[in-house]
């Protein structure tokens, strides 16, 4: 997709105040980037809005982004801001559809930056099937922000036969998880100043509305509920499903899907990887009866190769997750509080 | 990472458990002295799979736990009025001083940086020349040869703007000082493996011969901690009382001699203040007269007089064994992670945080 998106001939290479200032700077940065890249029949219009019908149960759900840094092994800050609003839009039950894009930018960003962003954010709206219908840039000061901050909100129409609502869990219901965990969190973490390692961890940033499409299409009203664990990552999702139902979840580690090289950084780390974020997988407490067949259809979709059983929804222990360790023993799973520091020896 | 699904068998796990049952007659208090350990065996759920005669009792390595809290307000002050940029490993952000925490302090402004070296501590100097830099040098004799290596680096680069910050303590001084106190009934005691990865074993002979008690050097894994654990308890029941070394693939004998050299060149032992415990003789590390102008408390002649420790705080007697974590009233209650009363609830190594993270204990407050 880069090679066929070059850059368009520009007589700046930074972004300066001006180009949020309103004016014809800000009108030359939006039309030869942001609605040449992500143009369509909406946004195409340049008005205040976008107007459109729309006369269905409707999901919708807003994210903002603030990641540093701004590219990371595996992606960038534009697929992520995408990837995360339509994720967060799947996670209703529904279909992604239009979303907003909103910029602040830190005076001096580099057009190339911008543009590298603004490519990977149309690859990633035309992964998603998704439009960009309406928008906003703003600079700030140099100092004043970190590069680059981005907000989506998108809306999208719930699916016929989903029912996705946290009053349906129940006991006997089956916890399973999509793909392999903590890879986002690590790979963002090997590459942050002062903490950098080398490794070939990437970040799993990638749209999940295929696979949460599919999963209610054959299993409708069985898939209980779904989420998508990503600051906290599983232990505080889980911990949220535990309160939220005033039931109790039980996981068994060693069915926990991780990568090695991600599990071997934890560890050197001393970071928890039930902790570590996520920003390509989801949840989800499905009917006990439909749990393997749900991993079985999962295991053939898009990013859910590693789909596995990973606990189950009992009555036991209201409010608290419990984790079964490789070895046998139990320990409770508490919320993250703050974030993980990485340890001392 | 076989070497870590291996060392976290449920299988072998059985195996040894079974074996400690069948071996234990009477119940023996073992305490494992470095607070890794005692991760482990809380987030593994070890506790409640050992047989009731064998009661683990929590000991005091943990660096981030027995730093003062003097020090801790000592480097907020460097970073927040010399302007230095403060370099520390990530686990002691959250440790309360007096009036608050790096973490706090960074918060508000101070240049505070989480690091994983303190190498990388000597690269932000180079490249920071009209700025000092201070490296928080915590921790045992594990991370003691990073910490004079740097110095030595800094020395060999000719970077000035280098020092560091010393709360260097270590293990023998503090397992004697265990043995001595009246109130501690340990039996025996599971020395921690990385520690003598450095410094090897023969430092805990005299305290096997003086003190007649069983010492087993330990690594960190489930299989590690069961392993020895056994090993402890089957010197316990026959009455023996020998060093034996459970973490052979880590640890040698004479340990690395690289390691202490670069240790003997840069640091002196000396008396040492433990938070929570008070002086323990000839117990830590501080820079030697050689190497004087990397050591922060000479650079920047700062006197900050130690604070009361919070009356409610019952950390020194965690730390020393006499009790556990979930016997505080605050445990908690008054003292969480979100708002810590001692550094033992907020460090990766206490046993509080271990207790609070981890166990059944916790969630009964």
């Amino acid at each position: 997709m880069q090679l066929s998106c070059p850059m368009p001939k520009l007589d700046f290479d930074k972004i300066t105040l001006g180009h949020g200032g309103g004016g014809t700077l800000s009108n030359r940065l939006l039309e030869k980037t942001v609605f040449e890249l992500l143009g369509n029949d909406l946004l195409d219009k340049h008005h205040d809005g976008a107007i459109f019908d729309w006369n269905e149960k409707t999901a919708f759900s807003t994210d903002s982004f603030v990641i540093s840094p701004i590219f990371f092994p595996g992606g960038n800050i534009g697929e992520l801001a995408i990837n995360g609003t339509v994720n967060d839009l799947a996670m209703c039950g529904a279909k992604p559809r239009y979303l907003s894009l909103s910029f602040i930018i830190e005076e001096g960003l580099l057009m190339e930056e911008f543009w590298r962003i603004l490519v990977s954010i149309k690859e990633a709206c035309v992964a998603a099937g998704v439009k960009i219908i309406t928008g906003d840039t703003k600079v700030v000061e140099h100092g004043k922000g970190d590069k680059i901050f981005i907000n989506t909100t998108g809306i999208g129409s719930i699916l016929p036969k989903a029912n996705i609502n946290i009053d349906n869990v129940e006991e006997g219901d089956a916890v399973i998880v999509s793909d392999v965990v903590a890879s986002h969190g690590i790979a963002i973490m090997s590459v942050r100043k002062g903490l950098e390692f080398e490794s070939d961890i990437l970040s799993d940033t990638r749209p999940l509305n295929s696979a949460v499409d599919s999963l209610i299409s054959k299993f409708g009203s069985d898939i209980h509920l779904l989420k998508d664990p990503t600051r906290g990552g599983l232990a505080s999702v889980l911990n949220e499903i535990a309160r939220d139902s005033s039931l109790g979840i039980h996981l068994e580690e060693k069915n926990i899907p991780i990568a090695e090289q991600v599990k071997a950084a934890c560890e050197i780390l001393g970071l928890d990887p039930l902790y570590v974020a996520n920003e390509g997988i989801f949840i989800t407490i499905v009917k006990q009866s439909v749990a393997e067949a749900v991993v079985e259809h999962l295991q053939e979709q898009d990013y859910c190769k590693n789909a596995s059983i990973i606990g189950h929804v009992v009555s036991d222990h209201p409010k608290q997750v419990v984790i079964k360790s490789a070895i046998g023993g139990k320990r409770i799973v508490n919320m993250l509080v703050g974030q993980q520091l990485p340890r001392i020896c | 990472m076989k070497f870590l699904s291996e060392y976290r068998d449920g299988d072998l796990a059985k195996r040894l458990l079974d074996e400690i049952a069948s071996v234990v007659t009477k119940p023996w208090s073992i305490m494992e002295v470095c607070g890794g350990q005692t991760h482990s065996l809380v987030k593994h759920g070890i506790l409640d799979l050992l047989p009731s005669e064998v009661n683990m009792i929590h000991g005091p390595g943990c660096p981030v736990c027995v730093t003062p809290v003097h020090l801790i307000d000592k480097a907020i002050h460097l970073a927040e009025e010399k302007g230095v940029i403060l370099c520390s490993y990530g686990d002691m952000l959250r440790v309360p001083g007096a009036k608050k925490s790096l973490l706090d302090s960074k918060a508000s402004g101070a240049d505070i940086r989480i690091l994983y070296s303190p190498l990388e501590a000597v690269e932000i100097a180079r490249s920071n020349p009209d700025k000092e830099v201070v490296f928080f040098a915590v921790g045992f004799e594990t991370t003691a040869p990073a910490n004079a290596m740097s110095v030595l680096q800094a020395e060999a680069a000719g970077v000035s703007n280098y020092s560091i910050l010393t709360s260097h303590v270590l293990v023998p001084p503090a397992i004697e000082a265990v043995m001595n106190d009246e109130e501690c009934n340990i039996d025996a005691f599971l020395a921690a493996g990385h520690v003598c990865t450095i410094m090897g074993i023969s430092e805990y002979e005299p305290l096997v011969t003086n003190y007649k008690m069983p010492i087993v050097v330990t690594g960190f894994e489930p299989i590690d901690l069961l392993q020895g654990i056994l090993m402890v308890v089957k010197q316990l029941e026959s009455g023996s009382t020998d060093l034996e070394n459970q973490y052979s693939r880590v640890v040698r004998t004479e340990g690395n001699l690289k390691a202490i050299e670069m240790i003997n060149k840069v640091f002196e032992i000396q008396d040492r203040v433990w938070r929570g415990i008070g002086n323990i003789p000839e117990s830590g590390y501080e820079i030697n007269a050689k190497y004087a102008a990397y050591d922060a408390n000479i650079k920047f002649d700062v006197d900050i007089p130690d604070s009361p420790e919070n009356e409610e705080c019952i950390a020194g007697q965690v730390l020393k064994g006499i009790k556990k974590p979930k016997d505080c009233p605050q445990f908690g209650k008054k003292c969480k992670p979100e708002f810590p009363l001692g550094a033992p609830m907020v460090s990766s190594e206490g046993a509080c945080a271990a207790y609070y993270h981890f166990s059944q204990a916790a969630q009964a407050v």
